[in-house]
């Protein structure tokens, strides 16, 4: 589904990304883990294509196709889905609207009808429920006085939603007590298809007792530098990323 | 952001929509000033004695005064000797009596502009008083507000038909002399409605007025005067579009809205003048004075504007609170794109006790565009427990627009209780990143944030102008994600 190569992108003149390969099948779910600064983010933004960064080398496609080609709403149209580490706030807009908007979009590009606000309405409180999201939330702004478990719970309503083909999942897990990792993980196992990939990227494991991965990769100074099972990941929860000879403050500071 | 620069250059050469000019004969005043222009006015209009004296006594008020120069907008000197002060469409009776009369030129007019003239349009239940140029042609929903004892006509008949009325309360809340273009248009307006709504009568409809300026060098002075006696309530809106031209034309309405005791007036704006061209050429000049006096105790205005058009706006809705516990507010959104300029805000003047004021301004700047909100809140010895709200809120698209802020506030009495907010912020990479991450086009994306962004204002206006106000917003900034 998804085929990265040779990755390089940078952001501000400088290097992030330096040379990243990676390949997810449909119905895989692959986790990237790697210390504070490693690039995590980037990749993820990247693959949304956020402008704000540079692909300087290599390629990406998604089935087959182009991915850098394309236009970000291109890309979220194709079923690019991502799920940010930090969502931002748009003041009186209200969630519902936002949604629905999304939602819409999506489905004109398949040429299907539009939601009416009836309809959007019946859907969006039932996946709210799903997230545990009190669907009040649905009439505040977006992600407006959120708290940080409600912003993310917020994100994966969405993807709940807009039903991804690649939903990109950016630190989902940072900042969640147990009960509400236990809800976000839920929703995201409940996203696992046959025709849909999941790129889950956290900087713990604890995410990865909930949601298991087929494959976990390792990403430090802007390279993947190990590959595995799930099995990598509880190495990395034992010896630290000390093991693989990365210091985390160091990692962050080497950027 | 993320449009490429191509697709900004097609963006922005989308047009004006409603810049058509409209073919019908008119006869057209010779372009100059004098107190025979003014004369010939006033005998067209069969005016009464006192008025045309008033009109004089204002020409000369005016030639004395000069155009104002203290407010954050730039434009070439006025040459008022160029502008034609009076055109009316050619008709073969004296005035149209009603629709079927009216040019059919000049309704399919309103048709091209969306107007909902007719009774059976999306607009049914809001009477509608077209003021075409110079003169008012046509009022529908006449007789169901006569039953009410409500009288809405254009100035001109109310000043052969009322003239106690007009005598009594023009230029009551804003003087002849009051300002540079309020002189000027004291001295030449040519029409605009007339609103009386007697004592404890709660108008049954929406009054509305479209405004549109279609001659060429022409000025258009429309003079609105709106007095509701005690206990009465009426909400009122006007819209106007022009159409493209080339040159700038100019436009110096005076509103004077005047409620008795725990009268209320809610008044609101869509004002779609022509802007002028991507790049700075032609477009309205837009200098208006908005007043309402709340004579009577408990009364309440309010003053709801959504400016997005004209080239220059000159515009500080007001209040003159007078009446003890009487209410001013005002709610505004102002957008400016390319290189418009809008110089705007409010007056809210506290004379009586317990007089509170609430001051809602958003505004929004694109393109090249300046936007300033300018605002006095002004409290008197006798304002005992006075109260202001403000609250002024500026977007910015971009990042070769400005905005601007000047909140004044004098207070003459030491209970009363000022509150003042303000921000300043930009429609975020991030925000449109993540508008378009989830497939919404960056158009889409844009107009939808600044709609949340007026939503405080747009809640004030009726329900179906408030989605038009939408809409308008959608197409004013088309052109400006780049
Ligand atoms: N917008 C940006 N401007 C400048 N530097 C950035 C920006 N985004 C990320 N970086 C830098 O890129 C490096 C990788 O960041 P990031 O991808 O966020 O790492 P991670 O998500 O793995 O913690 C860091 O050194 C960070 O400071
Ligand atoms: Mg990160």
């Amino acid at each position: 589904m998804l085929s990265i190569k040779n990755l390089h992108a940078s952001v501000e003149g400088k290097e992030i990304l330096k040379g990243i390969n990676l390949e997810i099948k449909a119905g895989e779910v692959h986790a990237i883990m790697g210390p504070n600064g490693s690039g995590k983010s980037t990749l993820s933004q990247v693959l949304a294509g956020n402008e704000a960064f540079e692909v300087t080398e290599g390629e990406v496609t998604l089935n087959g196709e182009n991915l850098l080609e394309l236009e970000t709403e291109e890309r979220a149209r194709e079923g690019i889905f991502l799920a940010f580490q930090y969502p931002v706030e748009i003041p009186g807009v209200s969630n519902l609207q936002f949604l629905r908007t999304a939602v819409n979009a999506m489905r004109t590009h398949r040429g299907e009808p539009e939601m009416n606000a009836a309809e959007f309405m019946k859907l969006a409180k039932e996946v709210s429920k799903q997230v545990d999201l009190d669907p009040a939330f649905l009439k505040r702004g977006v992600n407006e006085g959120f708290s940080g478990g409600e912003k993310k719970r917020n994100e994966i309503l969405q993807a709940l939603l807009l039903q991804p083909k690649l939903a990109i999942l950016d630190e989902t897990d940072s900042g969640l007590d147990i009960d509400a990792l236990k809800v976000v993980s839920d929703g995201v196992n409940a996203l696992r298809a046959e025709d849909r990939a999941i790129l889950m990227v956290t900087h713990y494991q604890r995410l990865l007792n909930h949601i298991v991965p087929d494959y976990v990769h390792v990403l430090a100074g802007g390279r993947i530098i190990k590959s595995g099972g799930r099995e990598l990941a509880l190495e990395l929860e034992e010896r630290g990323y000390g093991w693989l000879g990365i210091k985390e403050d160091e990692a962050a500071a080497a950027n | 952001m993320a449009t490429t620069d191509k697709e900004v250059k097609e963006l922005i050469k989308r047009e004006y929509e409603h810049g058509f000019v409209t073919e019908i004969e008119a006869d057209t005043f010779e372009p100059g000033l004098n107190e025979d222009v003014i004369r010939r006015l006033s005998k067209i209009k069969q005016e009464p004695e006192f008025m045309l004296e008033w009109r004089l006594k204002a020409y000369r008020r005016w030639l004395e005064m000069d155009d104002p120069t203290w407010a954050h907008v730039d434009y070439p000197r006025i040459d008022y000797n160029s502008i034609s002060y009076y055109s009316a469409p050619k008709k073969k009776e004296d005035m149209p009596q009603s629709l079927d009369e009216v040019d059919p030129e000049l309704l399919r007019t309103y048709e091209k502009l969306g107007i909902p003239l007719h009774e059976r349009e999306k607009l049914a239940g809001v009477a509608v008083d077209a003021v075409f140029d110079s003169v008012s042609i046509g009022t529908t929903f006449k007789e169901q507000l006569a039953e009410a004892g409500v009288i809405f006509c254009p100035i001109s008949e109310a000043v052969q038909k009322y003239p106690e009325l007009v005598e009594k309360y023009l230029g009551s809340v804003v003087p002849a002399g009051d300002n540079f273009f309020a002189a000027l248009n004291s001295a030449v307006f040519s029409d605009g409605s007339f609103v009386y709504i007697p004592k404890g009568v709660r108008c049954p409809l929406e009054l509305s007025t479209y405004f549109r300026i279609n001659a060429a060098n022409t000025g258009q002075f429309e003079r609105t005067l709106i007095v509701a006696d005690a206990g009465s309530y009426v909400s009122y809106l006007e819209g106007c579009t022009a159409p493209m031209r080339d040159e700038n034309q100019l436009h110096a309405a005076v509103v004077e809205l005047v409620a008795l005791d725990d009268a209320q007036i809610k008044y609101s704006t869509v004002q779609n003048w022509y802007p002028g061209d991507e790049h700075g050429k032609g477009g309205i000049y837009n200098f208006v004075t908005k007043r309402g006096a709340c004579q009577g105790r408990n009364s309440k205005i309010s003053w709801t504007q959504v400016e997005t058009g004209s080239a220059v706006t000159w515009k500080y809705p007001s209040c003159i609170l007078k009446g003890d516990n009487s209410v001013g507010e005002f709610y505004s959104v102002a957008l400016t794109h390319n290189y418009q300029q809008a110089d705007t805000g409010t007056k809210m003047i506290h004379l009586g006790k317990n007089t509170t004021s609430t001051i809602i301004s958003k505004g929004i700047s694109a393109g090249r565009s300046s936007n300033a909100y300018r605002g006095l809140v002004k409290f008197q010895p006798g304002a005992e427990n006075a109260r202001n709200f403000t609250q002024c809120d500026s977007l910015l698209i971009g990042d070769r627009c400005g905005a601007h802020t000047f909140p004044y506030i004098e207070s003459r009495n030491k209970s009363a209780i000022v509150e003042h907010e303000a921000t300043t912020s930009k429609v975020s990479d991030e925000q449109m990143f993540l508008c378009r991450q989830r497939g919404i086009d960056p158009e889409q994306a844009v107009s939808m944030i600044v709609n949340g962004f007026c939503k405080e204002v747009f809640k004030e206006l009726p329900m179906e102008f408030a989605v038009e106000a939408g809409k308008l917003l959608e197409v004013s900034l088309e052109g400006s994600v780049g």
